[in-house]
């Protein structure tokens, strides 16, 4: 632009040096967060019951370890059927059919509507229910049927359980992502000549992922402790596994800690894996530059010294 | 190349075509003016099946747009001739609707790629010799937030070329645009009816209608009041409802 060239040419008019206003109140506010957050550090490293030394002892335990596998195990596979289920689903609910989207309304509302531990001991009891489960014509002969016990063990009970549950969750966080694409995305994908199927793969659902995987992040994070009920139908997960470990020998507090750090230490792998991830689809949207997460976080940082404005350079500079 | 007669479409119990009758030649380029409301986006809609129409016939180069008449019966066409029919109408939106997700080249690769299973090379020459043609070969790579209104929209018009269509429907291609970009896009639009091309636009630019159509339609509260060529029509308009609807837009 010309009229650019000509201010630079004559030297930038001078930025605006003002004295900043004073924030007294902020700094008492920090006073007071420093201190308590003193006082509990303080607590956590003196406090004898804490037995730091029994945590760290446990800490790479091989049964703790193998628990850890289990609970991840479990948080991959429960989410995997809950995505998928919940996509079907959300497809179902999306249908003109009636019989189809009512169907898809009365799972969600049985799943999301009876606690999750409640299901967790129904599919752990479900010999009760139906001793044998037959796989074949229905209301006809059955091919195959084998005992239910030996079918559902109480890892499948988890798997069953949890995924079940969660897809209703995922279900109703998809359909949520697939209205938030506007109508004319479709119209534009079917003018095109693509078929229902195409316009829902290629244009529909990438631009529902942005929608869609904040809440599904949170729903992972959200899985992965979800999956210590597990332990109530005698699945080894890491609860389980520390459970097992403190009854014989009473650490009770140290082994908890132990499980803490590990829980807390894989729903913070998530948190950045999810934001990779929202970066990844919110790709030709306008919020996308906003540069690597350790940078976000500095800036959220340094922002406080700098009087708390959030700038964001570069932000709406092109077109 | 498009056949219109006493083509009704209703919503609920507002009936919005109340018998469209008209045609378009190929090679034509036909501008349908009128009130909002008149029901001209919904017309266009219906020539491509975005809209079914409740009845009349409505054919696109002697076939019937969504039907299959066999004997007196009218069959539905199954979702994939549906589609394949679409795909020899390009249409161009008022808001553009480019995929914010691709890129300029894969909003205009993608539907040649997945429709006509193009190889991605020979898709890609295509879709830069399109946007060569309509001004925009050094946007290949740009996200469509990082165009303007007036490169968004011809970077639509180049998507909607990619299929080869044989017949383009613009539906108030410039309304959304600042004033100053109207010029860009209209100006490309000119150059593909130069071309040849068969187009429906609605349009309230009347400087467009009158320089580059070939007929003018106008309509209002569902029914064409007059058409002709655009010099009688917009010069000397027969009927009242014209004259008063130009005296307000000229």
């Amino acid at each position: 632009m010309p009229s650019d060239e000509v201010t630079h040419a004559e030297g930038r008019p001078e930025d605006i040096r003002a004295v900043p206003v004073r924030r007294p109140g902020r700094w008492v506010a920090a006073a007071v967060v420093l201190v308590i957050a003193v006082a509990i550090v303080r607590s956590v490293v003196t406090n004898p019951h804490f037995e730091w030394s029994v945590v760290g002892h446990y800490m790479f335990d091989e049964r703790v370890l193998e628990g850890l596998r289990v609970t991840i195990e479990l948080t991959v596979i429960a989410m995997a059927i809950g995505i998928v289920l919940g996509l079907l689903l959300a497809v179902m609910r999306l249908s003109p059919n009636p019989l189809v989207s009512g169907g898809s309304w009365l799972y969600i509302w049985f799943f999301r509507g009876t606690p999750v531990l409640v299901q967790l001991l129904f599919w752990y009891n479900i010999a009760a229910l139906y001793p044998k489960i037959g796989l074949g014509i229905p209301f006809g002969p059955a091919f195959v049927h084998p005992n239910a016990n030996t079918l559902i063990t109480p890892f499948t009970a988890a798997i069953l359980g949890l995924g079940l549950n969660e897809g209703a969750y995922m279900a109703e966080i998809t359909r949520a992502g697939i209205i938030s694409v506007p109508e004319g995305q479709a119209d534009a994908a079917r003018s095109l000549g693509m078929t229902r199927l195409q316009t829902m793969r290629r244009i529909v659902l990438p631009q529902a992922m942005r929608v869609i995987i904040p809440p599904t992040g949170n729903e992972t994070i959200s899985m992965l402790k979800t999956t210590s009920l597990v332990s109530v139908i005698a699945v080894a997960d890491l609860l389980y596994a520390v459970q097992n470990i403190y009854s014989t020998n009473f650490k009770t507090i140290p082994l908890l800690i132990v499980a803490s750090i590990w829980y807390i230490v894989c729903t913070s792998v998530l948190y950045v894996g999810q934001y990779y991830l929202e970066r990844y689809y919110g790709r030709g949207s306008s919020t996308e530059r906003q540069g690597p997460l350790v940078e976000r976080v500095l800036r959220g940082v340094l922002s406080f010294r700098r009087g708390g404005e959030h700038s964001r350079p570069g932000a709406g500079e092109h077109r | 190349m498009v056949n219109a007669e006493g083509v009704h479409k209703r919503f609920g119990r507002l009936e919005v075509l109340k018998g469209i009758t008209l045609q378009v030649m190929p090679g034509e380029v036909m501008c349908l003016l009128g009130p909002s409301g008149s029901g001209k986006s919904t017309f266009l809609r219906c020539i491509n099946h975005l809209e079914k129409i409740n009845s009349g016939r409505l054919s696109v180069d002697g076939e019937l747009v969504g039907y299959r008449q066999m004997g007196a019966k009218l069959h539905e066409l199954r979702e994939a001739e549906v589609a394949r029919k679409r795909s020899e109408i390009g249409m161009v939106f008022q808001n553009f609707n480019l995929f914010p997700h691709m890129t300029a080249e894969q909003n205009v690769t993608c539907a040649p790629m997945r429709v006509k299973k193009l190889p991605r090379d020979d898709a890609a020459a295509r879709s830069r010799e399109l946007l060569d043609r309509v001004g925009l070969a050094g946007k290949v790579d740009t996200y469509p937030s990082q165009l303007s209104g007036g490169q968004q929209q011809r970077v639509a018009i180049a998507r909607a070329l990619a299929m080869d269509p044989k017949l383009m429907l613009f539906d108030e291609p410039t309304s959304a645009l600042d004033p100053e970009l109207v010029g860009e896009v209209l100006g490309v639009m000119q150059q593909l009816a130069r071309d040849g091309m068969t187009m429906v636009v609605v349009t309230h630019e009347m400087g467009f209608a009158r320089e580059v159509a070939d007929s003018v339609v106008f309509m209002d509260a569902g029914v064409v009041v007059e058409s002709g060529r655009p010099a009688d029509v917009l010069n000397n308009p027969r009927e009242e409802r014209t004259r008063a609807f130009l005296s307000k837009v000229l």
